[in-house]
Order: C-alpha cells, then structure tokens, then sequence
C-alpha cells in the first residue's frame, strides 16, 4: 500500500503515448487523457490567467461547471480543459484574459 | 404494450440507468443522452476507454451494481430497445404538440447540434458541489472534492503529492480515501461539522445498518492509509504564489467561530475542498417544472408538475446513488406504464419506494449533521474573490448589500457582475446569497449551457414543413 500512483491503482495498460505541445514544449499525453488531465500529469496545474487580475487558473470544479480550465487548443480558445480529449500533435497555449488578445 | 413510445432519458448516472433499465424492460424506446463518453454518471464516473484499465473498481465501490446497470444497458443496446448519445450536451428541452424535443450540442467542443424527438423526458441530470470562499481558495491547487475525484476516476491523475482534503459532508469521505489509496499523501482531512451534531441525530443514523457499515469501511481506510481526520475544524486561508503551498486550518468554538490561537499550517500542493452539493436544475427550470427549495419537485411516481416531463436523482434534491438508482427504477416503472395510457400499480417498485422513503429520512438527517461553519462569511476578506469568473471581491459585494441596499442575488449581480460571468452564478450563488443574507433560491437561467448563436439561430428550422 506504499506510493503508488493512479494508472498503477487501475491496473491500466495504455495504449501508446503521444505528443502534444504546451506553449511549444512538448508533452506526453495518454489516449483518453482529457487536457486536464495530461497537464496534471506533467505537474502542470495553471494554464490561463485572469482578464482582470491576470492570476493563474486550472482545474476547479473538474466536471464542466465552473469554466476556470478555459484554455486554448488548436488557435481555439476558451475551450474545458476538463472535458476536451487530446490527439496527438495538439497545440495547448496558455491563455491570457479572454483567449482573443494576441 | 408501450410499443412505439419513446422517452428521452437525460443523464446517464445511476438515475438515469435505472429509470432507462426499467422503461426498456417494459417495452419502451430509451434514448439516454449524456454530456459524458462513458456512460456511469458521477458515482461510476470510468476511465476513458484509451486508459486501458484493467481494475477500474480499485477506485470504486458498490461495483456490483455498476456491473448490473452496464451489463443491462448493454442488452438492451443491443436488441435495439436503448440507443446510448454519448457526447452529447443538452441545452433545452423543447415541448410542441408530438411531445418534446432535447436540443443537444455534440462533442467536447459543443458547436454542432443535434435533436431528439420524444413523448416523454426523465430528467436525471445530478448535481454539482457547493464550495464557499476563503481567502486562497482561487489558487491553482485548490479543486472541488468531488473535481478531484472525477480526474481521478476518469483521467487516472492526481492534482499533486499531498493533499488536504476538506469541508463538509460524506462525499469527503470518498475522496479522501480514493487520493490516499492512488498514491497521494492525504495531510488531514478537515470537516466543520460538530460530532455533537451526529449524536443529536443519532436515532435517525442508527436507524440505517447499511450506512452504519459505509461508514465504518470509509473509517478504516482512513486509518489504513493514516490519515488524521480533524471534526469541527475548517479551512481558514489557501497559501501560494501562482500555486497552493499550505492551507491554515483551525478549530471550531460551539458557536461556529473560527477559535483564537487554533490556527494551524499544513504544508500542501492540492487541497480538495467541497461544502455539499446543489441539484442541476436548469433544464427543468427552463421547461417550467416546479421547484422545490432547490430541486426539481416530484410526487410519489417521479412525475414533475409538467405533463410527460419525470425527475429522478440528485436533481430532485442530494442523497446519493443509492436513493438515485431507488428514484430512476421508480420514474422507469411509472413512465412505461403512462406512456402505455395505463395507471401504474405501485405496488410494483414498492421495494424501492421503501428504499425512497427511508434514505430520504437518512439524507436529511445527513443534511442536520454535516454544515458549514455557522459564521463561514466572517472568514471572507474584502479582497477574498467570491465570483471566479468575474473576480468580484467580497468587499464589493458587502459594498453593494451595505451601501446601496442590494438585498437579494439579483440585485447583487446587476450592482456588482457576480454571477455575470461563464459558469452562470453556478460555483459563486450560494457565496453571493450568504453575503447579502438571503436564502440561495435557483436563479433562472434561459440555457442549461452556452449556446453559440448560430446554433440558437438554427433551432427550430427543421420543425417548419
Ligand atoms: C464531481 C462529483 C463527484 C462525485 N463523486 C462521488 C463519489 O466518488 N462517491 C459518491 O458516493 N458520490 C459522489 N458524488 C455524488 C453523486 O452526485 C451521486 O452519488 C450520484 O452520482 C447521483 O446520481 P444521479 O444519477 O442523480 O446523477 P449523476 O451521477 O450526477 O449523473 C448525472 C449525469 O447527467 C449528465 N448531465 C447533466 N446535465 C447534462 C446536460 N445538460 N446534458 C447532458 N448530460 C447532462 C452528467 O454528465 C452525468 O453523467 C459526486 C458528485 C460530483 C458532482
Ligand atoms: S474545471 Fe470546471 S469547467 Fe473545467
């Protein structure tokens, strides 16, 4: 009962991962993986800031409810990182305010 | 006998199964619709197919009965009696003369419409988590409990390495013991309810062996997996740069007060927050349902106010899966038989109106037990951030309800745009209610979801001859 992780819990066999790109940097995501859910796996748990404050945003509520996971995929932005499965080659950017600034 | 009739079932967790288990039984034409790629709903939220997992139900229990739903739907997809629209999120149910017709957006994207035809709607949608505000609590590292608990499931991730999990009522008790048991160190797990509460109530408890030994279950893999349980304690402030740190808790004095000197920091990178959970009610508002306190009101068969439209589940008012499955058997046995122009016996799911009747009873004895700390707006700074999406500050809306008089949610959210923003008032409505010192009642809202507009423009087209 030591450390072990989720996938290991499951007993999950994966098909292969893939890549996708995080502002640029590649990342490895599984298939099924939501975008939240390839970002958490990264360590990554902010990807967008707030148009008035500019402060750093994620997963809140994890299920499609509260909108805080916004983020751009593919030139799209404002899209839930909590419900959008990921294909290989996706373009993830961090996004600022409301996604159509730059 | 109920040949050719056809129900749209929307929501594919245990309510929905059930009731689309038990009207298929009986010769009706399901479609179930779910915003999900798996069926299963909250409770049997699956990993996605790709994952690949072989042991699922290490993160789950009562598996059985998930076996049970899974295998029965997928008979009766297929004989042909079920189809299954996964995908798919319903914004409005629309009623004309043939019946009514579910409008839906398809896909994570949400931009490409579809439409169901049906006599009759059950609406299973659920609910979501209630989370009151604290100064921190906008931190990336700070999820719903239950959030937590669905990447979990679904996503087979954790947020981070040590978590505290915190707040109140027994949807704690799950995440808590799913994190432990996936590798993460869970700190403490936090809950403000008082003990004193449970013994108060504790004729009603006792009343349930089943719940009993839940409860004793998730009471030893706590203690399996070492993690220090603190009641009557809360969460005072989430600590961070561009993510969570620490969380200072502290304890409780009888009146519900945070107690001087208390204040205690637990270092931690994930903190899983959740104060209970709030019915969807939305598409029900929409068509004109009653609603009652704040879910959607039912009688004795699961029938809505509105002819042709049944509500079961967590939309009908929180108590778990059990009480779901009870309802959507129920609704499933009424709706076959009134589709078919007969009266149903209820004499028939009289098994699961007992069911109903007695963890309706448990729930709200639940509901007595498990609250927030009485005085949790005092914990709200000015500069505490209440509504998520439009960053509106407690000081802004204390401003509102002190000095122009805003006394409802309404007004607060004209003087102030809390509640304006995407998620609709969903996560900061009960926050803004308490501040202004009103009850929280369901705000209305048009559409269960954003709506692009050439969608909306688009709707309705195809009903002209
Ligand atoms: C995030 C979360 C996690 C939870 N985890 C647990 C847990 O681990 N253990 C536990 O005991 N309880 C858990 N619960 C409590 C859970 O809600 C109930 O136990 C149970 O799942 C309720 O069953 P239900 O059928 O009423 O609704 P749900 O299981 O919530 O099912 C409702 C379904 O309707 C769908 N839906 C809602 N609105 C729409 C729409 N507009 N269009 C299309 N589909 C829609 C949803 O996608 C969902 O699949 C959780 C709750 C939440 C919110
Ligand atoms: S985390 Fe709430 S919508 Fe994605």
């Amino acid at each position: 009962m030591s450390s072990r992780t989720p996938l290991e819990l499951a007993d999950a066999r994966p098909g292969p991962a893939f890549t996708v790109t995080l502002d640029g940097r590649e990342i490895e995501a599984l298939p099924g993986q939501t975008v939240a859910a390839a970002l958490w796996a990264a360590g990554v748990t902010s990807w967008r800031t707030t148009r008035g404050e500019g402060r750093p945003r994620g997963v809140f509520c994890g299920i499609g409810v509260c909108f805080d996971c916004l983020v751009t995929v593919n030139g799209r932005p404002n899209q839930r990182a909590c419900l959008l499965p990921l294909n290989p080659g996706d373009a993830i950017r961090t996004q600022e305010g409301t996604g159509h600034d730059g | 006998m109920a040949e050719g009739t056809r129900l749209a079932v929307i929501g594919a967790g245990p309510a929905g199964l059930a009731a689309a288990l038990a009207a298929a039984a009986r010769g009706v034409h399901v479609t179930v619709i779910d915003s999900g790629a798996e069926a299963g709903g909250q409770f049997y939220r699956q990993p996605a197919e790709g994952l690949g997992a072989r042991r699922p139900q290490a993160l789950h229990h009562q598996w059985r009965t998930w076996e049970r739903l899974r295998d029965g739907l997928g008979a009766h997809i297929a004989s042909g009696r079920v189809v299954h629209l996964t995908e798919h999120h319903v914004w409005f149910v629309e009623t004309d003369l043939n019946g009514f017709t579910v409008h839906a957006l398809l896909g994570p994207e949400q931009e490409e419409p579809a439409e169901v035809h049906a006599d009759a709607v059950l609406l299973a949608t659920g609910g979501y988590e209630k989370v009151l505000p604290f100064p921190g609590w906008t931190l990336p590292g700070v999820v719903t409990a239950g959030g937590a608990q669905a990447m979990l499931k679904g996503g087979l991730v954790l947020p981070g390495r040590t978590a505290v999990v915190a707040g109140t009522g027994p949807l704690l008790l799950p995440v808590a013991t799913g994190l432990a048991a996936a590798g993460a160190e869970v700190a403490a797990l936090v809950e403000s309810a008082d003990p004193k509460a449970f013994v108060r109530q504790g004729g009603t408890f006792a009343a349930y062996p089943a719940k009993i030994a839940e409860g004793a279950q998730y009471a030893a893999e706590l203690l399996r997996h070492r993690v220090k349980t603190l009641v009557h304690h809360t969460v005072v402030e989430a600590h961070g740069g561009d993510r969570l740190s620490a969380v200072t808790i502290a304890a409780l004095d009888a009146d519900g007060r945070v107690r001087p000197g208390t204040e205690r920091r637990i270092p931690c990178d994930t903190l899983a927050v959740g104060h209970g959970m709030l019915p969807h009610t939305d598409l029900a508002e929409a068509l004109g349902c009653r609603i009652d306190g704040l879910g959607v009101h039912v009688d004795d068969e699961q029938r809505t106010d509105v002819p042709g439209v049944w509500a079961a589940g967590e939309t009908t008012g929180i108590g778990g899966a059990a009480l779901s499955l009870a309802e959507g058997h129920i609704a499933g046995r009424s709706i076959a038989a009134r589709l078919s122009g007969a009266e149903p016996d209820p004499r028939g799911w009289a098994a699961a109106a007992r069911t109903r009747t007695k963890l309706r009873k448990f729930f709200a004895a639940v509901d007595g037990a498990y609250a927030p700390p009485a005085h949790w707006t005092e914990l709200i700074t000015d500069d505490t951030v209440v509504c998520r999406c439009e960053e509106v500050t407690g000081g802004a809306i204390r401003e509102a309800v002190g000095e122009l008089g805003a006394g409802d949610v309404r007004t607060v959210k004209l003087l102030t745009r809390a509640g304006m923003g995407w998620c609709q008032g969903r996560v900061c409505g009960p926050a803004v209610a308490g501040l202004a010192g009103c009850e929280l009642t369901p705000s209305r809202r048009p559409f269960a979801r954003p709506v692009p507009l050439g969608v909306l423009a688009r709707a309705g087209e195809s009903e002209e001859p």
